[in-house]
């Protein structure tokens, strides 16, 4: 049945855990639409035969509804809608809750390719690997303008936008190569920004991620741009190293815990912050983006807004970086207080 | 059958046209400078079909070029341009001014027994903002032309080298004409119905449009706000959408749905107004719920301004927004349920005839049934994630504006073409043309949404060969619909120049705007008119007015 359905509706191979769902409300929603407007154009039907025009001048008594007949018209359709919603959503919010643990990837969308870089080590433009039957989180940003990355065989969308991070998870659940589309439109080149997603066996996948670290020969394929720097890391986080230095990031923060200008970065990632706006945020991936690109927006509480913008001086490729080396900052410890707040007061403040 | 329905009691045929708004000054400057809303709403009428025209040839070429999966005959850039052209004349030149601009002109005062509208000088200067918006945009596009979509998305739009001020301009222009068209029906609906005509007895089209008028005058001016910010980010640069300088892209989104969702309702409710008069004067029965189809308009004109997030489900807005712009857009489609219901409802009991304009009704219910329900069906936000921005998306809103609306637009054209002209067209032919249209919007829109269902994104220069067989399906329906759209113009054509003239009220209806003469007289009545009666009460037969011309017509009831 599913299967006869999904090849009548013309979707693509069902090759993730959420194209299951989707599908299976798909079929829900279309079979229900089918019968019920059946059903009303058949009463039209029956009308136009039973009540067509006999002679000219013919009259016509006058029928009023009736509160029943509107409620009816109301609540039935209003019950289905609802339930579909319900459905949805609670599917959606599987779809936007990736499950702890899940291995991570940073995507890159630019005119008009795309580009997926692992912590650990590799990275590569237009194929992305993945083993199978594993949670798979995507982090994505973009470049220059809005994309859209869509895989059909996994039902999953999400959009690629400049200055933030959005992320989208997702398990393969077949082997294969599948597409990768771009949904949003961006240009001239917006119909050939195409890449592929490679689902492989678990342990495959981790001999392919093995030969990687190793330092094998990686192919590199897409020009390199404008703003990427020739240096090859072995890993993200290395690479996050060395640009925290030379881009003077320890003049004002610590790697130890200890108190400076700055926020720590040791066990900053995942921390529970409280702004000086009172409000309370999560530091994940988008905050420490964002962080860098406009200091001033969101200050944790007690420190000053001295830190300079890095937008236009760091490459996306270089944030992600810059944030795997934060995130890679763990000590022992398992409590999770808010900063402290800074050492000293730096002399440009009022 | 071709010939009318005779109501029981009709002036002799032609012999009324003595002193119609046609004849009254027949000269170029008597229509440039006519304040007679007749006048305004033929020219609206004029320039919209050459606006059909113009965005219905950019489609073709669209089509002609999905044929081939790979680059053929234009280049991308060509290509990307065409469909912004397409949606930019088809959204903001033809739809949106349609029925309101054109029909609505010319029916709102006759329906309300008022002899013009409010302010006939801002009617006439509607016309003009249009002609000079619309101008401007079409001279931008001969000069390098926009290729951003009609959606305009920063950063794109404002990033693109492609000169984009001309049209964003000229769409800016033609919202005040949408403006001033809003305000004057609100004001001549309010203050100009006649003595005995109050709220509860305005035919469904008036309340249609009514409920249009107060989207026009609350929306637009968001669409002017973001046309100029878009404008002046991209002339120079201020960052409002850059996030490089603290700008936000999803400000530019939210802000262009929060017009263009209500906007999807100025085209869609004149057109349910066109149908709730039509169907009762093919059925010769009054309105299943008269109430609640009237309401459902005002309640479309409400809710629709709380469901603009469901266009921005995968943009990055938060898991919470994203579910209550889903039950919002449930809420929005029940209305459309109950004016469904309540059309279907009026065929129970009533005496059916089946003219051309009746064979579009039809057409309408079905592509609004399956618009309607595929939108409830994109609006389940977990649906959407795999639909967004995928040909499934496409045909939604082309079931919706071209199927529906068209539809609607062609039922007005047929149905009050005697009104307008006082000529008769082929009924076989119009129904051969309907039967075309219908079958040719089919295969052209159904092989769409399972090219969506297959993940075939839009606004695709190029494509992986698989999608090809469905595309081929798709252009081949196409040209079906294309030719049926010729075949309307040549009997159309033919009718306006050697039309068998009409009786005054040939579908023998009750509608208000059928008790003068058909045309009417400059001034609409030669008395006051006097509403004794429902305009959807079929229990008697029509009346029909004295004409001056004809003091021997007594008031016309001779039963």
């Amino acid at each position: 049945m599913n299967e006869f359905l999904r090849r009548m509706l013309f979707l693509p191979p069902q090759a993730s855990s959420y194209a299951t769902l989707v599908d299976h409300l798909h079929f829900f929603v279309i079979l229900t639409t089918l019968v019920m407007s059946t059903a009303v154009g058949m009463t039209a039907i029956f009308f136009f035969v039973r009540y067509r025009r006999r002679h000219e001048g013919q009259r016509t008594p006058h029928v009023e509804t009736s509160k029943v007949a509107e409620a009816l018209f109301i609540f039935v359709p209003l019950a289905f809608f609802l339930l579909w919603f319900a459905i949805g959503f609670r599917d959606y919010v599987y779809l936007s809750t990736p499950p702890p643990g899940s291995m991570d990837v940073y995507v890159m969308g630019k005119q008009w390719m795309w580009k997926f870089a692992y912590p650990e080590g590799p990275s590569s433009a237009g194929v992305l690997r993945v083993p199978m039957g594993r949670p798979v989180r995507l982090l994505m940003t973009s470049r220059d303008v809005i994309h859209s990355f869509y895989v059909p065989a996994f039902r999953l969308k999400k959009d690629v936008l400049p200055g933030r991070y959005t992320e989208i998870w997702f398990e393969a659940t077949k082997e294969g190569r599948y597409e990768v589309l771009c949904a949003e439109y961006c240009g001239a080149g917006h119909s050939v920004m195409r890449a592929e997603v490679v689902v492989m066996r678990p342990a495959e996948f981790d001999e392919w991620m093995r030969d990687q670290k190793r330092g094998l020969p990686v192919v590199q394929d897409g020009e390199p741009t404008r703003l990427e720097r020739p240096q090859v890391y072995s890993n993200m986080v290395s690479q996050g190293r060395v640009l925290s230095a030379s881009q003077g990031c320890f003049k004002c923060h610590t790697i130890d815990g200890a108190q400076h200008v700055g926020p720590t970065w040791l066990d900053l990632y995942g921390k529970r912050e409280r702004l000086a706006s009172g409000q309370e945020i999560l530091a994940d991936e988008a905050y420490l983006t964002e962080s860098m690109m406009d200091p001033g927006a969101k200050m944790v509480a007690g420190y000053q807004n001295v830190m300079p913008s890095y937008q236009g001086r760091l490459a996306a490729p270089e944030v992600a970086a810059i944030v795997e080396y934060i995130k890679s900052l763990r000590s022992e410890s398992v409590a999770n207080a808010p900063s402290k707040g800074p050492l000293y007061e730096p002399a440009r403040t009022q | 059958m071709s010939q009318p329905a005779p109501s029981s009691a009709q002036h002799p045929s032609g012999a009324h046209h003595a002193d119609s708004y046609l004849t009254d000054g027949t000269t170029v400057m008597s229509w440039l400078n006519t304040r007679d809303h007749k006048r305004v709403g033929v020219m609206f009428l004029i320039c919209v079909i050459a606006m059909l025209f113009m965005g219905g040839v950019f489609a073709m070429l669209i089509r002609l070029k999905l044929l081939f999966p790979g680059a053929a005959f234009i280049d991308a850039l060509t290509y990307n341009r065409l469909f912004t052209l397409h949606g930019v004349v088809m959204v903001f030149f033809f739809l949106i001014p349609a029925i309101p601009s054109a029909f609505g002109n010319f029916l709102v005062p006759l329906m309300i027994g008022a002899r013009d509208v409010a302010f006939p000088r801002l009617n006439l200067l509607s016309l003009y903002i249009y002609l000079a918006g619309a101008g401007l945009a079409l001279w931008g596009m001969i000069h390098g032309a926009a290729d951003t979509g009609w959606t305009f998305y920063a950063p794109y739009s404002t990033t693109s080298p492609e000169k984009l001020f001309p049209v964003l301009l000229g769409v800016f222009i033609v919202g005040f004409s949408s403006i001033v068209t809003g305000i004057n029906f609100i004001v001549t609906i309010h203050t100009m119905r006649a003595p005995g005509l109050t709220w509860w007895k305005m035919p469904l089209f008036v309340w249609g449009i009514y409920g249009t008028s107060i989207i026009q005058v609350l929306a637009t001016p968001v669409l002017g706000i973001l046309l100029l910010s878009i404008a002046v980010e991209h002339a120079l640069g201020w960052g409002l959408f850059d996030p490089a300088r603290g700008g936000d892209p999803l400000l530019m989104q939210h802000l262009f749905w929060f017009y263009s969702h209500p906007a999807v309702y100025i085209m869609i409710l004149p057109g349910m107004g066109v149908i709730s008069e039509t169907v009762c004067a093919s059925a010769h029965k009054n309105p299943f719920g008269y109430r609640a189809i009237a309401y459902s308009s005002i309640g479309i004109a409400f809710v629709g301004f709380f469901t603009w997030g469901h266009h921005m489900f995968v943009a990055g807005q938060s898991t919470f927004s994203n579910g209550l712009f889903a039950v919002l857009s449930m809420f929005v489609g029940i209305f459309t349920a109950i004016k469904t219901f309540n059309w279907v409802g009026t065929l129970y009991k009533g005496a059916i005839a089946f003219k051309t304009f009746f064979a579009y009704i039809c057409g309408f219910l079905y592509f609004l049934v399956f618009g309607g329900m595929t939108g409830i069906a994109l609006a389940t936000v977990s649906l959407d994630v795999h639909w967004h921005d995928t040909y499934f998306v496409v045909a939604h809103f082309h079931f919706i504006m071209v199927g529906a609306a068209l539809m609607a637009f062609l039922a007005a054209l047929h149905y009050w073409w005697p009104k307008m002209f006082g000529s008769r067209y082929h009924e076989g032919w119009g129904l051969v043309a309907a039967v075309l249209i219908m079958l040719g919007f089919n295969a052209t829109f159904i092989p769409q949404f399972l090219l969506g269902n297959n993940g075939m994104p839009r606004r695709y220069y190029t494509y992986p060969e698989h999608f090809r067989a469905l595309n081929v399906a798709s252009t081949a329906g196409a040209s079906l619909l294309a030719f049926g759209f010729i075949i309307i113009a040549v009997y159309l054509a033919v009718a306006l120049r050697y039309g068998r003239r009409t009786e005054q009220n040939p579908w023998g209806s009750k509608g208000f705007e059928w008790l003068t003469d058909s045309p009417p007289p400059t001034h609409n009545f030669h008395e006051d008119p006097q509403y004794p009666e429902d305009p959807h009460d079929y229990r008697t037969p029509p009346l029909t007015q004295p004409s001056a011309a004809h003091p021997e017509v007594e008031v016309g009831h001779a039963v």
